[in-house]
Formats: C-alpha cells, structure tokens, sequence
C-alpha cells in the first residue's frame, strides 16, 4: 500500500525557495497571525474562566465581519478605494470597528445566555457544553445562509493599500502594519486588563476557583458576561481587520476555518492563555506560510498547522506556554 | 494624521523603485512593479444576434404526445452550488413554456430532481428520475462529479441526457452511449487559454489550481497548450482566503499574466491580493470564475480580468435575454442558461417529431443535426461536439462582456 | 481548573438529574417500562419482528415514509450508513465519553481502502470487495491506535481539537496525494458477488440488497457491542465516562480501555466507510468534511449518547429528514442547530436516554433485590400484626 502512496513524490522540500522566501513568510504570516490571535483570545478567555471551548466563537467573529462590511457600505465604501481625505477614512474605519466590536459582543452574549447559563444553572457535564456550542454554531452559521445565501458580500476597499518599506528584501504594506500592530496594541491593553484593573482581578479569581471567588464577594455571573463581552469584542475588532485583508471572505461559513485556526492557535500557546493566544497566533500564521514554501504548493497551509499542532500538544500538552489564566500574577 | 499618511504614500513611491531594484538584483522577492503592464486591451462586443435558423421548441405547432410525456432537469438547486443549476432550470423552463404554448396538443411535463452538486447525493435522484418511466429526456447533470458517478445509471437504463456544463474530457471517455455534451470540454478550453493570452499579448503565465476536479484538468490542458509560456504553478484549496504565498510565487516568476484554473469564490480574493501587492499583469479565469460574483468580490482589482468559457454570451442575444427575465423573475441569463435552453429545445424538437420513448429519443439526439441559439450541434460518436466554440469574456465595470470568439 | 471533588459533586448531581429526568413520564417512558417488563425471549421475538419489518422495508416503501425525489432503497441506505456511523461513534463519545470531532477521518479512510483495492481507477492490486471490509476495519483500527497513543493522554478538550485536526489532516492529504486522487476520485468500486436472472445483484442503482448488507453488518455490530457494554470492558468504559479521576484511582487502566473505544470506534467508522465506498461507487474526498464530522455528533447526541440503539435511530434521522422534507435541505443544519441546542437544555440525555445496565445480571439482581424487600415488608407486617 505504502509504495503506491509514495509512488508519486507528492513530498518534495524546496528548501532555497523557502530560504529566499523566508522573510515575505514571515510578514505574511504575522498579518494573518495577528487576527488569528485576536480571535484566539476569545477561545482563551472564555476557556480560562469557563473550561469551555466556545466552538460558536467562529460565528461571534463572521457576525461582526457582516456588521464591519454592512457599516463601511453603509459609509458608502465600494469596490474601489475610497476618494476621502485619510482622517476621513480613520473616522469610518473607527465607526466599522465599534459597529463589529459590538456586533460580536451581542452576539457572543446571546451565545452565552442562551446556550451556556441554562446548562450551568444545571451543572451538566462538559460535553454538554460542546454540543450546545456547535449547535449554536450551526444555529448562527446557517441563520446567515439563508438570510444573505451561499454567496460573500460584495467587497469593500477601505483605502489604497501602499508599499511602505523594505526589510530584507521583504516589502511592508500599510496593512501590514496597521493589522500588526493594532492587533499587538489590543493584546497589550487585554493584558494590562487582566492584570491591572478590577475586572481582570475578577477574572482571573473565576478561573483560579470560582467557589472560593464567589465566597469572596466576586459576582460569578457579571464575571462570566464580561468575558464574553470582551472575547466578542476582540473578535469583531479582528473582523474589520480580516475584511481589511479579505475583503471577499464574508460568507455564512467564512468563520468556521478561521475559528479552527484560531483556537489551534489558542491551543498551541497554551489555552486559557492571554499571551500564548499572541504567540500560538503569530507562529500560526508564520508556520502555515513556510509550508507552503517549503512543501512546493499553498495546498500544505493547513496540514503543516495541524500536524504543527499534535506535534507540540505531544511535547507540551498544555501548550508552549501553558494553560492557566489563573496563575497569571497580578 | 494626514501628514503622516502623505509622508508614507511618498516614501512609498520611492520604495516601489527601490523594490524595482530589488527585484532585478536578488530575484524579484520584493514586492511591487513585477509584470509587464504592456498587454493589449481587448475591444468588447456589444451584441450578438441568434443564428436566424436556429431552432425554436415551439416547432410548428402541430405537434401531438401523450400528456404524460415528461422531461427532467437533474442537478443542484439548494446547497452551495445551487446557482448553476438555477440557471440551466430556468433556460429548460422558458424552453418548456415556450414549447406547450405552441403545441395545444402536446404538454410535455418538467420535472426537477436535486442533487445539491453532490457525487455522494447524486446517485439517489437520478435513480428516481430513471425509474419514472415517463421521463424520456433528461438534461443534467451540471457537475462533471456527480455526472462522473452517475452516467453509467442512464446508461443501463437507456435514458437519453445532455449535460449543459459538465466539461471534464474524461466524461465521454467512459463509453455510454446516453451522455451527449451541449458544449465545449476543457480540452477545448485549455488551447483557448493560450488563444487569450497570444491576443493580450502576454509572453509568461503563471498557472494556479485549485483542488476540484475541474480546476486540476483544466489546468492540465492549459499547461500543456501553454508550453513554454508556463512561468511557474501552484496549487490551492477551496476555500481558502489568503493566498499571499501564491501571490509571492506570481510576483517573483515576473509573470504577465496568471491563469487561475479554478472557481470565483476563490478567484476573486487571488486577484484582489495579486493587485494589491502591485501585480500588473492580466489575470485569467475560465468559465467556473466568469460569474457576476466575481465582479462584486474582487472589487476595482477585477478590471484586470480575462475570461475564456465555451458559453455564448446569452445576455447578449436581446430576445432570449427579456423572455428569460419573464421565467427567471427578473433575473438575466446567467452562465449555461443558453446551453440549457438548446438541451431541452432539442429533446422537445424530438418529442415533437414522434419520437416519444426512451430508445427513440435517444436515436433522435445522436442523429441530430441543427443550430440552436448558441452553436450547431450535431455529436460525434462519444457525445462530444464537432463544432466547438470558446468565448473570450473580459470584465468591464460591473459587467462581464464578450470580446469575441477564441 | 475546578477541584476533583466539585467534579464529583457536579457529575453525581448530574446523574441524578438524569436519573431524574428519565424518570419524567416521557412520550417514551411506557414504551420503555413495557420493554423492561418483558422477558429475555420476549424481547429477542420482539426484536426479531422489528428486524424482519426493517429488511421488508424497501420492498414495501410504505407511502407516508417515501421520499419524493429520492429513490427509497437508496435513501434507506444513507440511514443505515448514518445509523452505522452512530453506533461506532457512540462507543467513543457515549460509551467512553471521549469527544471526537473528527471521526469523519475514519469514515474516509474506510471508503479510501475500499477505492484503493477495488476500483477500476487504482493501480493497486484488486481484491474482491467483501474482502475489503475487514481490511477497512484492520487499517482504520490501525489508525486509530496511531492516533490514540499519543493523543489519549491529552484531556477531553485537547482531544477534541486534535481529533478535528486529524479529520481535515486526512481530507487534505487525499487532496494533496496523486494516488489518492483528489477531487477527481475513484469510480467502479467493487461490490459484493452474485447474480440474479443474469444480472448483478449489488449495483449503485438498487438500493435493497445494500441496504439489506448494511443491515445485516449493523445487527452483527449491535449484538457484538452488546456483550462488550456488557463485560468489564463496557464497565471501564462508563467508569471512564463518569468520572475519569475516580476510575483511575479505583484500579480502571483508563488509558487502555479509552485506546479500546477509540479503536473499536475507529473500525466501525472505517467499516461504514467500506460500504458507502460500494454503495455509491465514488469515492472522492468531497464529503469527508468537519461540518459532516459535526453532524455525526449531533446524531449520536440527538438519539441519546450512551444508547446505542438511540444513537442509531439518533443517526437514521439525521439522514433521513432532509430527503423526505425536501424543503428543509437548506434547513436542515439551522434546524439540527436548535434541535441540538434545545435538545441539551431541556432533555440533555437524547431522545433515547442511556440506561446503564452495569451489572450483567442487573435485572435478575433488581427482582431479587425488590423480593427481598418485599420479604422484609412482610416481616414486618407480621410483626406489627403480632
């Protein structure tokens, strides 16, 4: 059986034009990894606080993906890049933000409220959890189907995109660094959140010990919606980028590989993790990119992830940098 | 903020040459001003007229058949390939109409079977359609998949069925003699891809395919007519969104031009990322990227865009273009309307000459010999056209139009 | 993490509420107290009558249950498949509560060993089709292992991910290999011997001898299954689904016997794969994909996880509505959605609870039990009378 299957060398390594293409990879690789790791924060927080792997977090982001392209033709953005003064086209940008942002925390509420506090009231065991989830899943991703059918929405160009600079020999986009480095300045202020503030002792008290937080006086519940909130947030916030980067991948089901990588992401840097979801994120991005270099064709993106993936949960079963976002220290 | 922006916007002018630069000394793995821009552009037509003796399904209106006598359309209408069997129903439909409002004596039957585009789906409903001892004609079905799994099953049962849009070579190469083709297959396609890229002027393309079957054969056929013009390939998945190693690969090969052998849905984000990264080039798609959609999705980056499709452009025909609307409510032919009209005008031409079972229909199909709307049809012995036509198509604002024959 | 002890609490609360809940007089309850009160012969001359009525099934192709549009005996088919594909995916998700989401990958590698060794399209040496059934079995229990070693160890969330990994790893590997042909796939797949007035009896296009194999597979699968839930395997299993800690700690190699469910799983799923392989006579990696990986579950969970005969009539339904209300089909994931979620909120053990017979001579033990305290009672009413 195995001669036939290598029969045909399907399994080549281009090793000089992964080596000549490291560095375009690379910065590819970081765009894409930054809104993975955007999303994966919402897979993070909920399982930090919950134990629960949200699988509707998917559908969290694509439903604020439809809101941020709803708003900007809205604003009157189209297929061609818009004829507006730069602070202009920031203002509209930051209006499609708030209206994913918000979208998506709805949404991930509703997910919460109608899915998860019944079964909790009850004390079901986990897979309960997950079952609901993906029909949640299926609830939204298909509610979408039906309402806008099986094709994406027509696209929108936010602004002309422009060659900024040159590193090694790799070309720097303004998206490039817009997405980046909006994305890393959310995952510091989420960080900062957790660690500094009110809320964020909260949080991390519900996923150290939810009895013992309670007994303290921390309101379990509130505690609970404010992470969904802020992982619905995250997620729409990483929906204006995606359709900054895609903007034809608003489709009904758009989310749903998106959401899978993600949360490998989450799972590679350590779910309940705020900065393994940074970090499983960015390599994410990074790695899927080298394959499809290294191994000859783009088809091996999502192969290399995966294998990526079992590979280290075999070496590091809490993922790279561990699991608890109880532990984080103040 | 705007300063800033400006600044950027001149810096990055002054990097594009510096890419310029780059590109020439290590290799071309900069981004910016890879590809030739100097392609020809080619002039659109603004009409065609039907062939004046094509066929019309109304006949002469003294037809006579048992009411009984049915035809069927099997093929997708719910699921996410729906679109395309939207389109070939709605042609048979008009066909059909047309048909029995000229022959009171002669209400041929339609019926629908849905196979959601799904080899695995598929063998249930044709088996369905093959049992109704009434249906003696069949058009479908529109996947070269689900036709691939099901063909031998009309074959057995000696029911005649003409595929308005499946074009995988291999399917007339399975021996059955109930498959007849209404159009061109990708072995057709694939030499009219050079034909395109000859009239643009291109002198390299880079070929990129997607996973389905479709898009692997026809990409097997392009490279092959391409030749030396092959700059370079790669492969992806359906579904995918960031193609940005792709667009790498297009950029650093200094390709003129890209063919991508595959669907819309992921055609339009490779061409709107290609554009993006300062790609100059003409990109290419065949008749499975030639969609309305792909005009919506990849934005101002589609105007770019060629496309080759043994389709005639059927919007183009003013008179089959309002009748179709009146059917299709409101819509205009799409992609395979006209092929499906001329499958089911031919079965009904059948149907009308007395020819009211399965064996002789099936004797008329392979005998026969006329023009409908879009081509002659007339089959050789494997149910291939002898007379092929590929269209060359290219997008014009939100339109996509015809620039003649290839 | 929350502490060994409030895990405990919460699934012994939970087992009550269940115990509770199947208690609640349900459509199904007096269905359930009349199967109970019958006796082992009883029963078995029952089951026999509901078997005999399944395989006249595609010969009567009773009118309210035809399927407009779809040929019957074919539609039965997908149900006997889904329901197969139940039965085996219970054993890892009902049985030992392992939560696989990408069982389609066994699904595929079953229908791949029966494209690879019997269709005209493979260069590999063709053997006959039924022999291709245990060799499904062999390589997607091979598989299994393979995939269980190192991943078992991992906890149920992890497990789950993994899982989905494996599935689209597998999807896109017949996507990307030459021999495993893509999207263009393997036609003419072998079917099973025989020939009746000169003709083939297993053809793509007559569905009931197929539906009669696939019934015939199920019922040697359900009877197999049925003594393994009933041994100390069955035990370890529902020990490891209710509380993996406790199982450990009471002497359950945990590890074994969830690498038994995983396998046992992974063959059934690679022997439903065998025979949908036949049954279509295409094989192309289109309908390996995580969403018919996730509609899987929601069979086995919709029919009651744990029960193996709801898993299945869990499974035979999920296959079967959107073929009868052919409306729905664009529906029928949105609809399944609500139904699931619906389905975990109010009634979170299935339509078809799991009652779990871990004694293998439970009911002898209950009639002895309750004659016992019937015994007791009527000591004590003699004495009070004395």
């Amino acid at each position: 059986m195995l001669h036939a299957l290598v029969a045909e060398s399907w399994l080549t390594f281009h090793w000089s034009d992964f080596l000549s293409n490291f560095w375009n990879a690379t910065f590819d690789g970081l765009t894409f990894g930054a809104i993975y790791a955007l999303v994966a924060l919402g897979y993070t927080l909920v399982y930090g606080v919950l134990n629960l792997i949200n699988f509707a977090h998917s559908e969290v982001f694509i439903a604020g993906a439809y809101a941020v392209i709803f708003t900007l033709s809205g604003l009157g953005f189209g297929p061609s890049p818009p004829t507006l003064s730069p602070i202009a086209i920031i203002g509209d940008l930051l209006v499609a933000l708030l209206a994913g942002a918000l979208t998506s925390a709805i949404v991930a509420l509703l997910v919460e409220r109608i899915a998860y506090k019944p079964l909790r009231a009850r004390n079901a065991p986990r897979l309960v959890f997950l079952i609901t989830a993906i029909g949640m899943s299926f609830v939204i991703q298909y509610a979408f189907f039906l309402w806008r059918g099986a094709v994406a929405e027509p696209s929108v160009t936010m602004y002309q995109d422009k060659a900024i600079f040159i590193v090694f020999g790799s070309t720097i986009y303004l998206s490039q660094l817009i997405i980046v480095g909006a994305a890393v300045l959310m995952m510091v202020g989420i960080d900062q959140l957790i660690r500094r503030t009110r809320i964020g002792r909260g949080i991390r008290a519900v996923a150290q010990d939810p009895d013992t937080a309670t007994l303290m006086g921390v309101n379990r519940e509130r505690i609970i919606m404010t992470t969904f909130v802020i992982g619905g947030a995250l997620a729409g916030a990483a929906a204006l980028f995606y359709v900054m980067k895609v903007p034809q991948g608003v489709i009904y089901n758009g989310g749903f590989i998106l959401g899978i990588k993600a949360f490998t992401a989450a799972v590679l840097g350590g779910i309940g993790n705020i900065r393994g979801a940074l970090l499983g994120g960015l390599l994410l991005g990074m790695i899927g990119n080298y394959g499809a270099y290294l191994l000859g064709d783009a088809q091996w993106i999502d192969v290399v992830s995966f294998i990526v993936l079992v590979l280290v949960l075999m070496v590091r079963p809490d993922g790279i940098l561990g699991s608890n976002l109880g532990k984080v220290r103040a | 903020m705007s300063r800033i922006l400006k600044g950027a916007a001149a810096f990055a002018a002054l990097s594009l040459s510096v890419a310029g630069c780059a590109n020439s000394s290590n290799g071309g793995s900069g981004g910016g001003g890879a590809g030739a821009s100097g392609l020809k552009t080619l002039a659109a037509q603004d009409k065609i007229d039907a062939p004046s003796d094509a066929v019309k399904p109304a006949g002469d209106g003294k037809a006579k058949c048992a009411g009984t006598t049915t035809i069927a359309f099997i093929g997708a209408q719910t699921g996410p390939n729906a679109q395309l069997g939207i389109n070939e129903y709605n042609g048979i439909q008009l066909a059909i109409n047309e048909h029995n409002k000229g022959n009171s004596g002669c209400q041929v039957q339609f019926k629908k079977f849905d196979t959601e585009g799904d080899p695995a789906k598929a063998t249930g409903p044709v088996t369905q359609a093959v049992g109704d001892k009434n249906i003696i004609g069949v058009v479908g079905l529109p996947f070269s998949g689900e036709s691939k799994a099901t063909n031998k099953i009309f074959e057995q049962a000696g029911l005649v069925h003409i595929t308005a849009s499946a074009t995988n070579p291999t399917l007339s190469k399975q021996g059955y003699k109930t498959f007849f083709r209404g159009l061109g297959n990708d072995n057709v396609q694939g030499p009219a891809v050079k034909t395109l890229a000859d009239k643009l002027g291109a002198k390299k393309v880079f070929v990129v395919q997607d996973d389905s079957d479709y898009g692997i054969g026809l990409a097997g056929t392009a490279t092959k007519a391409l030749g030396g013009m092959v700059a370079g390939s790669d492969k992806v998945t359906t579904g995918q969104k960031d193609f940005s190693s792709t667009v790498q690969k297009i950029i650093s090969s200094k390709a003129d031009a890209v063919f991508y052998s595959g669907y819309y849905a992921e055609g339009a984000p490779l061409d709107s990322q290609l554009v993006g990264k300062g790609f100059k080039g003409a990109f290419i798609g065949p008749d499975g990227v030639k969609d309305p959609e792909f005009i919506k999705q990849a934005g101002s980056a589609a105007s770019n865009a060629y496309f080759t499709c043994p389709c005639i452009p059927g919007d183009l025909i003013p008179s089959f273009a309002s009748a179709y609307k009146g059917v299709a409510n409101g819509q205009a032919p799409g992609t395979y309307s006209v092929e499906a009209y001329d499958a089911a005008t031919i079965l009904l031409t059948g149907i009308d000459k007395g020819n009211t079972t399965r064996a002789k229909l099936l004797d008329f199909v392979k005998n026969y010999n006329g023009a409908g709307l879009s081509k002659n049809y007339k089959w050789d012995a494997t149910g291939e056209l002898s007379d092929l036509a590929v269209y060359g198509y290219k997008a014009d604002g939100k339109n996509i139009v015809s620039v003649g024959k290839l | 993490m929350t502490s060994p002890i409030e895990d405990v609490a919460a699934s012994q609360a939970h087992a009550d509420e269940q115990a509770e809940e199947t208690r609640k007089p349900t459509r199904f309850a007096g269905l359930q107290r009349w199967w109970n009160g019958l006796a082992r012969p009883q029963q078995w001359l029952v089951l026999g009558l509901v078997a005999v009525l399944l395989y006249a099934l595609p010969l009567l192709n009773p009118p309210l249950l035809t399927t407009p549009g779809y040929d019957f005996p074919i539609v039965l088919c997908d149900m006997a498949r889904f329901a197969l594909v139940a039965l085996g995916l219970n054993v890892v998700v009902g049985q030992a509560g392992l939560l696989d989401l990408g069982y389609i990958g066994f699904f595929a590698v079953g229908s791949y060993v029966a494209a690879l060794w019997t269709s005209t399209d493979s260069t590999m040496v063709k053997i006959p089709y039924l022999a291709t059934l245990p060799l499904a079995m062999i390589v997607t229990g091979f598989v299994g292992v393979v995939l269980g070693l190192p991943t078992l160890r991992l906890r149920g969330d992890y497990l789950a991910i993994v899982t989905l990994g494996f599935g689209e790893i597998i999807r896109l590997l017949a996507t990307i290999i030459p021999a495993l042909k893509g999207n263009t796939g393997f036609q003419n797949i072998g079917s099973p011997p025989g020939a009746w007035n000169g003709k083939p009896v297993f053809t793509i296009t007559n569905g009931t001898p197929w539906f009669w194999l696939f019934l015939t597979v199920i019922i040697v699968v359900t009877l197999l299954l049925g003594n393994l839930e009933r041994s100390r395997v069955g035990r370890a299993w529902i020990a490891i689904r209710e509380d993996e800690d406790a199982a450990e700690v009471m002497g359950v190699p945990t590890f074994k016997f969830k690498l038994w469910a995983f396998t046992i799983g992974a063959a059934i799923g690679g022997l439903s794969g065998a025979l949908f392989a036949g049954q279509i006579g295409f094989v192309n990696n289109q309908k390996f994909d995580v969403a018919t990986s996730m509609l899987f579950i929601a069979a086995v969970v919709m029919g009651g996880a744990g029960n193996k005969f709801g898993a299945m009539i869990g499974g035979a339904i999920v296959a079967y509505l959107p073929y009868r209300f052919g409306f729905i089909a664009d529906k029928k994931y949105l609809i399944f959605g609500v139904v699931l979620v619906m389905l975990m909120i109010f009634r979170p053990q299935g339509l078809f609870g799991a009652r779990n017979h871990l004694l293998a001579y439970g009911r002898s033990i209950k009639r002895q039990a309750a004659r016992l305290r019937r015994d007791a009672r009527g000591d004590a009413a003699l004495k009070e009378g004395a």
